[in-house]
């Protein structure tokens, strides 16, 4: 779908770069387009890179090689980072320091921060300026810590598992918090392994695996690339007997029921009715993203270990 | 199309964040009662058993001897507790990548934890003033007041850099441990408690190896208390100065890199 905010303005990017701790390669030689009003999201299992992806970009963590630039910059540039905003896994203010304070703080980092208030209001917090952040629930500090990312009205927001912990409404809110960012023409990287929070939320999708870019394109095309479908019916046929069938991919026996997975089920069920005419109960359902993630990952693990 | 940013960063917002940054950290620990009142009480409280009270019959010389020796005891506190263990707990609670992702200066955060430590070295040395004079007995030309003053509050700047080196290696509650391991250990072996003469020989040349020892020497010479060589000391505290910047750089640079 596309949007009017996205232009294809590169304003970040990854060339070539590799990450090694020691003997572990967190990421292995990245290609990454960050562009101007677009909600990217970087997908994939913990441990698949996105964090490292994202620390790379932030400068907090630096290159094995490879180059990553930020607006043009080395990320660590303040000229860069006076354009981006950020929130970070597990940071967590423990101290006396009210959460006004803090983010007055922070505010007075930027050129043109937005006022209290308003950075107040996008992160929900207008009841608790005078509260000190120890005193804060867990969804709160996630609050607080997406208004240090917003204060100055940065073009470019980091959101590293923005809403990890967050019970359904905080994450439904935060939802609309970001959709309200985009809509001022921010750009937004996110990572995520909520599959149901990229569909939702991203203009683009690059799912990541062992530190490397899998898939990348929209929460469609990612979802066409592995198209599958679930037949569901009561058969006389055996488990067994159906695999053997071209075209199916995975045969489950379901109590009475076959669940049978194969990239076009027409051809299947022709196949099937041939056999065994009183087949009933059918049902045929696509795959949903979760699925098409589990999917990019298990083959692109294969592909590695052939 | 956005407006054209028209505003330019000048020394001026530059001034606003190191300020900033200055008033938040004192207000933090201010409120942090952990670090306020035994930074505060403790070498008071010391001051007026051993300096005051034990002193026989009020002797103005043990109360001026013990004002450059508490004195230099109580500066301490401030710098290698401020630094070591409050770099260590920010770092690990995230706050320092926090701070470098925003567009923070690294230098307005050295300067306010600097800034810090003098503030309340200040308060530490006026609290001693003020008992010793009182009570104690203590008179004191005043350049020589100022130069105490200027001196002990000037003297943590070494304190600071051991508790950087510190701070930026070890975990925060290590920290919180292995400084006190320093800071106790060294101020009795720099003669801050006891004096030195009532030492073995070998533990009075231990001394030498102390940044403490050397502090409190400089600041005895300057209540005419026999302090030995003025350069030799200040010299001993520059290097140990660039010593400890040097190892808290070369952490500074690892964990610039997570």
């Amino acid at each position: 779908m596309p949007d009017k905010h996205v232009t294809r303005t590169t304003i970040a990017a990854l060339k070539g770069v590799s990450k090694c701790y020691g003997q572990v390669t967190a990421v292995d030689c990245m290609n990454l387009e960050i562009r101007r009003g677009e909600v990217l999201a970087l997908l994939g299992p913990n441990g698949a890179g996105k964090t490292t992806s994202v620390n790379l970009l932030l400068g907090l963590a630096w290159p094995t090689s490879g180059a990553v630039e930020l607006f043009g910059l080395p990320p660590r540039k303040v000229a860069a980072r006076r354009r981006i905003g950020a929130m970070l896994q597990d940071a967590q203010f423990g101290g006396h320091a009210r959460v006004g304070e803090i983010i007055a703080l922070y505010s007075g980092y930027y050129l043109k921060p937005l006022a209290l208030a308003e950075t107040l209001r996008l992160a929900g917090l207008e009841d608790l300026e005078g509260r000190p952040a120890v005193k804060l629930s867990g969804g709160q500090k996630q609050r607080l810590m997406f208004a240090l990312a917003v204060c100055g009205d940065p073009e470019l927001l980091f959101l590293d598992e923005p809403t990890v912990g967050l019970d359904v409404e905080s994450r439904r809110a935060f939802w609309n918090s970001i959709r309200a960012l985009k809509q001022a023409g921010r750009s937004i990287v996110l990572t995520t392994h909520y599959l149901e929070e990229a569909d939702a939320l991203a203009d683009r999708i690059v799912v990541i695996g062992r530190g490397r870019v899998i898939a990348a394109g929209t929460p469609a095309e990612i979802k066409q690339s592995v198209a599958r479908r679930h037949i569901r019916c009561i058969t006389r046929l055996k488990a067994a007997q159906v695999c053997m069938l071209p075209g199916v991919s995975g045969v489950l026996q379901d109590g009475a029921r076959l669940d049978i997975v194969a990239a076009r089920p027409e051809s299947v069920l022709f196949e099937m009715l041939k056999l065994d005419p009183a087949l009933h109960d059918l049902e045929v359902t696509g795959a949903r993203l979760e699925e098409a993630f589990l999917a990019l990952t298990n083959n692109h693990r294969e592909e590695q270990a052939a | 199309m956005n407006t054209v940013a028209v505003k330019h960063w000048i020394w001026r917002d530059t001034l606003g964040v190191y300020l900033r940054e200055a008033g938040f950290q004192f207000w933090g620990l201010v409120r942090m009662p952990g670090f306020a009142l035994p930074t505060l009480l403790f070498p008071t409280m010391f001051y007026v058993f051993f300096g005051l009270v034990f002193a026989k019959g009020g002797d103005r010389q043990v109360a001026t001897y013990m004002l450059a020796t508490y004195g230099t005891f109580g500066i301490m506190a401030p710098a290698l507790f401020g630094f070591g263990v409050g770099v260590a707990m920010e770092r690990e609670h995230g706050i320092l990548a926090l701070k470098r992702v925003a567009p923070m200066p690294p230098m307005a955060y050295l300067f306010a934890k600097a800034a810090m430590a003098m503030l309340f070295a200040l308060i530490i040395v006026l609290l001693l003033f003020v008992l010793g004079a009182a009570f104690g007995g203590v008179a004191l030309p005043r350049s020589e007041w100022w130069l105490l003053a200027v001196t002990l509050v000037a003297g943590t700047l070494p304190f600071c850099a051991l508790g950087l080196a510190v701070g930026v290696r070890v975990g925060g509650q290590a920290s919180a441990a292995l400084i006190n391991l320093i800071y106790l250990p060294m101020s009795f072996l720099s003669g801050l408690w006891v004096p030195l003469q009532f030492f073995p020989h070998w533990l009075q040349e231990l001394a030498k190896v102390f940044p403490a020892y050397h502090l409190g020497q400089i600041a005895l010479g300057i209540v005419h208390q026999d302090g030995g060589d003025f350069l030799a000391h200040l010299i001993y505290l520059l290097i140990f100065t660039a010593v400890c910047l040097g190892f808290a750089q070369h952490g500074w640079r690892r964990i610039q890199d997570r």
